[in-house]
């Protein structure tokens, strides 16, 4: 595949949006992560949301 | 009152969890068939292969304004319906429709360069897709200085649908002002003027990239629901640890 | 006494008295017209082509200025709260304050700008097609500033991201605002068009600014 004059051109563009991307991606997956580590960690210390408690004992 | 019904959330957090590994690998696919489809396209006769920079910039502009437009029907969801997990998806939607903003600013300026010999033009496109890009970074700023996240999603719903009224207003006038100061843009392409050979490609990109949207939306929206369960179960610790 | 004129009065007291920021707008717009030569130099040709420009520019900045005290003072005494709960509209009694606020900021402006226009060179004759133009399209800043202002005061915060928020809706009421001016001055494109779509850019925001920021004080202070 020839790129021509402005290859430099073409191929920063297609860095740039998997920059962009993967960043996005990378965000989303580590704020997951996150997420669902302070909830197993409250969850082990008992803390329980109102709607599974309200199954167990009246609230 | 309730601060968060979390009864809907937890139906949608077992639908995203079913669907997001689905999602995922279609949008790897449609991707690859794309990218290869692309690599075989060929090059446009006045701007060489420079063009193949377009199956990048003009899905990020689809899809950087498709996602004020999903603000917009969450901000509606959240205004008239209360539903839970309208502001959930508009406040998931605002740093995606961003990046894909940016993607389609520098992608852009890259294009712009080789074709018009400088980075940036005032070309009434690129400053419409800017003043969005403003737009948006606005929103995030109100995301990011807002503590509670019901006041927020209030606010954010009410600026969303404010500036969708405007875009277009906004658009009109940099359409207008652009004609004023500079007659004639050096490139031109007309809709109806593309070739299948690179139309055909270019479709398949932006499948590929509002799969990629609506994979992240989901996950970021899965994120935001957690995030909210983190909050709400921490008020109730708080509660509870006098008593 | 007619409601909706006892507000716009109380405002304007309010804005006159001591504490009052009522001619500091106009003062601010001085202040930042004065200092652009500083920054482009003193040639007189090139200021007076960019002059309709930068008094645009100071007149934007200088009614985004004293926006973000609209409504946090009503908000911190509660007299928010009275209006929220009075029997006139919410929206007319926005409306109201948008008013006290464009007649004690932006009417001083226009006043001062045939003096600031002959410091940048431009034609006596041809400020009064500036303030004209500016008397035309301020009232759009105001009502698309109020937005911001009830966004601002729901999320306790206010200055910078006020700016943020509605510098880029202001867009269209600057390219309207600056074209009219320059078709009034330097011509050759006719002064018309541009002039009629900013007065529409105002109307336009004087009803969506009321609405939109009612809304938004509804949905925020609840």
């Amino acid at each position: 595949m020839n790129l021509g004059p402005h290859a430099i051109f073409i191929i920063a563009s297609y860095v740039v949006v998997v920059v962009v991307v993967t960043a996005l991606i990378g965000w989303i997956a580590a704020d997951y992560a996150a997420q669902q580590r302070i909830l197993r960690n409250l969850e082990q210390r008992g803390v329980t949301r109102r709607s599974q408690r309200a199954k167990g004992d009246a609230p | 009152m309730a601060v968060i019904d979390l009864a809907n959330p937890t139906r949608f957090l077992t639908l995203v969890n079913r669907v997001l590994p689905w999602l995922i690998g279609a949008t790897a696919l449609v991707f690859a068939y794309g990218l290869y489809r692309v690599a075989g396209a060929p090059d446009d006769y006045q701007q060489g292969a420079t063009v193949k920079i377009m199956y990048l910039h003009v899905p990020g502009a689809w899809l950087g304004m498709m996602g004020w437009g999903v603000m917009t029907v969450a901000a509606l969801g959240t205004l008239v319906w209360r539903h839970p997990l309208a502001d959930v998806a508009g406040k998931a939607a605002a740093p995606i429709g961003a990046g894909f903003t940016f993607i389609c600013l520098a992608t852009g300026m890259l294009w712009g360069r080789p074709m018009w010999g400088t980075y940036w033009v005032w070309d009434a496109r690129l400053t419409s897709v800017l003043v969005l890009f403003l737009l948006y970074l606005g929103m995030l700023a109100l995301y990011w200085t807002a503590e509670d996240p019901n006041r927020s999603a209030r606010a954010a719903a009410i600026l969303a649908l404010v500036g969708a009224v405007n875009i277009p207003i906004i658009k009109f006038s940099v359409d207008w002002w652009n004609t004023l100061h500079q007659p004639a843009s050096v490139v031109r392409m007309g809709g109806a003027a593309i070739d299948a050979s690179i139309l055909v490609p270019l479709l398949i990109m932006a499948l590929a990239f509002t799969l990629l949207f609506f994979t992240l939306h989901f996950a970021a929206m899965r994120n935001e629901i957690l995030r909210r369960r983190v909050r709400s179960m921490r008020m109730m610790q708080a509660r509870e640890v006098p008593v | 006494m007619n409601p909706f004129l006892a507000l716009i009065g109380r405002d304007m007291r309010l804005a006159i008295r001591v504490g009052g920021g009522a001619l500091m707008g106009a003062l601010f717009y001085f202040t930042v017209v004065a200092m652009t030569p500083f920054a482009i130099g003193p040639d007189l040709n090139l200021l007076a082509r960019i002059g309709p420009a930068i008094l645009w520019l100071g007149a934007l900045l200088a009614s985004l200025l004293a926006l973000d005290r609209l409504f946090a003072t009503d908000h911190e005494d509660g007299s928010l709260d009275l209006l929220m709960m009075g029997t006139m509209p919410l929206e007319l009694a926005v409306a109201a304050k948008a008013i006290a606020h464009w007649l004690t900021t932006a009417l001083p402006l226009i006043v001062i700008t045939p003096v600031l226009g002959l410091m940048l060179n431009v034609e006596m004759s041809a400020m009064g097609w500036v303030a004209l133009t500016l008397l035309a399209g301020t009232p759009a800043l105001t009502f698309i500033g109020l937005i911001g202002a009830a966004l601002a005061v729901t999320l306790r915060r206010g200055g910078l991201l006020l700016a943020v928020l509605v510098l880029p809706l202001t867009v269209p009421v600057l390219i309207f605002g600056v074209a009219a001016a320059n078709a009034a001055i330097i011509g050759p494109a006719p002064f018309g068009p541009p002039f009629t779509i900013l007065c529409a850019l105002s109307l336009a925001s004087l009803v969506l600014g009321p609405v939109a920021a009612a809304a938004a004080l509804r949905q925020g202070l609840e």
